[in-house]
């Protein structure tokens, strides 16, 4: 079952400026995204910064209004609903943010912080409240007794788990991860994505998982959907998209990333990207990725490519057909 | 072979209000010459302050308390000078012309109102008799070769004019313009993207390759470090608890904290492992540390009444220095 599907979502920020800080005109960090996740799986969002997946993520929980375009979240488009039609759906489709250092307010209790949502929602007497809050403490792997601290005796790792048991008060359905672990320590990192993981086997969560890391979302990640100057370039399971990418910039992303095995140096060739990411205000013709591409030839300048459907995956490059890129599975798995 | 600098029981406090947080504590590692040395570790663990107490870098509250840092000259069997105990005036000429640094946030070490090329220029013509139209010529040239496009209109640019990935090419540009033996970059690539870091590490590979300069490389990455390492110490809590050739640490590690971290870290191609193994508990708290092995309550392999009270002596086994009471029988 699809749980989630979004059509031309568009979120353009105007710029200002100048005299009287007239319109400038537009940074189109998100322009006409189609993506869709099944409930009970995870959909990994990858891209480098500026690309417009934060954006994207922050437009599926309607912390932004998207520009145009729709959110299908279980048969209902969320994009033009008021803040008051809003409120049923608040709970059922959470945001985790990246860092557990400023998402908590240090003034507060972790009773307090976690059982925030549910008083929005006006849910519950104070002790079903307290019963809440211990439960979802023990869930995500903390002490009960913790209620009563506030965030600044807790690691990050445990900060991260607070913020998790905060998303998690409400029972939510769609749960959007953005750059969830990126702020934590390797060995703390791997407690919270096995953490992440047994909560979608318990309760059948669904993921929107925004990374950088293209290591940890091949890890978490059952499909990945790779961005580009606002737009979704290719879009695969996961183990497709690690073998066999049919879109250059996400070969590129693939070859860039570091691999711990000391043994794979120098097996893996790196694809050195020109330049860098376009600004999203000023979107190179044509194929906005074809500055930096290795095999871009003259139509990618002038011709916008569009996403299309190669063997039930999605690319938009009008080369792929003919491209034989280099992924990076089948490099690393060979015994 | 004589190494390059070798870093001695180093200690590094921070003499707080509330108490002594010992940040460094007993560090001792060498960087080879003309090779690549990661110090690995994740946040708390003391590398970057390990990097900042061997050119003296620290301020207050922070006090370096002991240990040496010995930097040996070229020539065999020469006095090395330690850097701890050398004069001021001794220590500015090590830096930049010897010892040369680039950190994590370029914008943090680079002077805003002063143009990138002024910057070069000045830090050139500090260490060496050159005339300012030379040093900017070798400034433009640095700036080339640092992969910074339209070097010659580049070099008046500020930087807040430059990329993150630009910033970051004019850092290691302007740390490389006395061709110092040293480069120690602090978590260079943590702030970029994955294709710009692979640009800059591969510059940096590059740069070593035609300068013959030692690296240390701070990272908290296990990825970047089997990338671009020859060698790898492991620091936790305050110490270095393995050091030996990256191929040996990354992949078959003696220290039970390394092994941990190691499995930790998704491999690429390695789905369908269900779990990450984890390493338990979390990192104490600065103010306590540990009794014996700091790693014991956190460890696998922990023996009760050896690890919690002795504290483990470096001894070598195979190729790799660890501190470990495991290996404590094979002394060399």
């Amino acid at each position: 079952m699809t749980l989630l599907e979004t059509r031309g979502l568009t979120m353009h920020f105007p710029l200002h400026g100048g005299f009287l800080g007239r319109n400038r005109g537009f940074v189109k960090a998100v322009d006409g995204v189609d993506l869709s996740i099944q409930a009970g799986r995870t959909l990994g969002l990858v891209g480098e910064s500026g690309c417009g997946k934060t954006t994207l993520g922050r437009c599926i929980v309607r912390a932004y209004e998207p520009t145009s375009g729709s959110i299908m979240f279980d048969g209902v488009d969320l994009a033009p609903l008021s803040e008051k039609q809003l409120k049923p759906y608040r709970g059922q489709v959470r945001l985790i943010f990246q860092d557990p250092h400023s998402s908590l307010d240090p003034r507060k209790t972790l009773r307090d912080i976690i059982a925030e949502p549910l008083r929005v929602q006006g849910a519950g007497s104070r002790d079903e409240i307290d019963d809440k809050v211990a439960a979802l403490l023990r869930r995500v792997g903390l002490r009960a007794e913790y209620a009563h601290r506030y965030p600044h005796a807790f690691s990050g790792g445990e900060r991260q788990r607070v913020v998790i048991a905060r998303a998690l008060a409400t029972e939510p359905r769609l749960v959007v991860a953005d750059e969830a672990v990126s702020a934590l320590d390797v060995s703390v990192r791997a407690q919270i994505l096995n953490l992440l993981r047994d909560l979608q086997e318990e309760s059948g969560l669904t993921y929107l998982f925004v990374s950088h890391d293209l290591g940890i979302v091949e890890h978490v990640a059952d499909d990945v959907a790779v961005m580009y100057v606002g737009k979704l370039v290719e879009s695969a399971s996961t183990e497709e998209l690690y073998t066999r990418p049919l879109h250059p910039y996400t070969e590129a992303l693939l070859s860039a990333v570091p691999d711990p095995d000391p043994a794979s140096r120098g097996l893996r060739e790196r694809i050195k990207l020109r330049g860098e990411i376009a600004d999203p205000s000023k979107v190179p013709s044509g194929c906005p990725f074809h500055p930096r591409c290795g095999y871009a030839e003259a139509r990618c300048k002038t011709e916008v490519p569009q996403l299309r459907e190669i063997g039930g995956r999605k690319v938009a490059c009008h080369l792929a057909e003919q491209l034989d890129l280099k992924g990076v599975l089948t490099a690393t798995t060979a015994p | 072979m004589q190494p390059l600098l070798e870093v001695r029981s180093l200690r590094t406090h921070f003499e707080l209000g509330d108490g002594v947080v010992k940040a460094v504590d007993g560090v001792s590692l060498s960087v080879p010459r003309g090779r690549t040395l990661a110090v690995v570790g994740e946040s708390g663990c003391g590398k970057s302050v390990t990097a900042r107490s061997i050119l003296r870098l620290v301020e207050k509250p922070a006090r370096i308390v002991g240990g040496e840092i010995l930097l040996y000259d070229d020539a065999p069997d020469s006095e090395p000078l330690d850097l701890l105990a050398a004069k001021d005036k001794r220590l500015r000429q090590v830096r930049w012309a010897d010892i040369a640094m680039v950190f994590q946030e370029p914008m943090a070490s680079l002077s805003l109102v002063h143009t990138i090329g002024d910057q070069i220029v000045e830090a050139i013509r500090l260490h060496e008799h050159v005339g300012k139209q030379a040093a900017r010529e070798r400034a433009i040239e640095m700036l080339g070769r640092v992969g910074i496009p339209n070097p010659q209109r580049r070099v008046d640019s500020y930087p807040f004019q430059l990329s993150g990935g630009m910033r970051q090419r004019a850092m290691i540009a302007m740390a490389l313009s006395c061709r110092p033996r040293l480069l120690i970059a602090d978590e260079p690539t943590t702030a970029l993207d994955v294709t710009t870091q692979a640009q800059i590490l591969d510059l940096l590979q590059d740069l070593q390759q035609e300068f013959g300069m030692a690296i240390m490389l701070i990272t908290h990455d296990l990825g970047v470090a089997a990338q671009v390492a020859d060698e790898v110490a492991v620091m936790y809590l305050g110490e270095v608890v393995e050091q030996g050739p990256a191929s040996a640490v990354l992949s078959r590690p003696k220290h039970p904290y390394t092994q941990a971290l190691v499995r930790s870290v998704p491999r690429l191609g390695a789905r369908g492992q269900d779990r990450l193994l984890a390493v338990r508990g979390t990192v104490p708290p600065p103010y306590e540390r540990p009794s014996g092995c700091r790693f014991h309550p956190r460890c696998d392999a922990f023996m009760a009444g050896k690890c919690d009270t002795t504290v483990p002596l470096r001894v070598r086994s195979d190729e790799i220095d660890v501190a470990c009471l495991l290996y404590g029988e094979e002394k060399s």
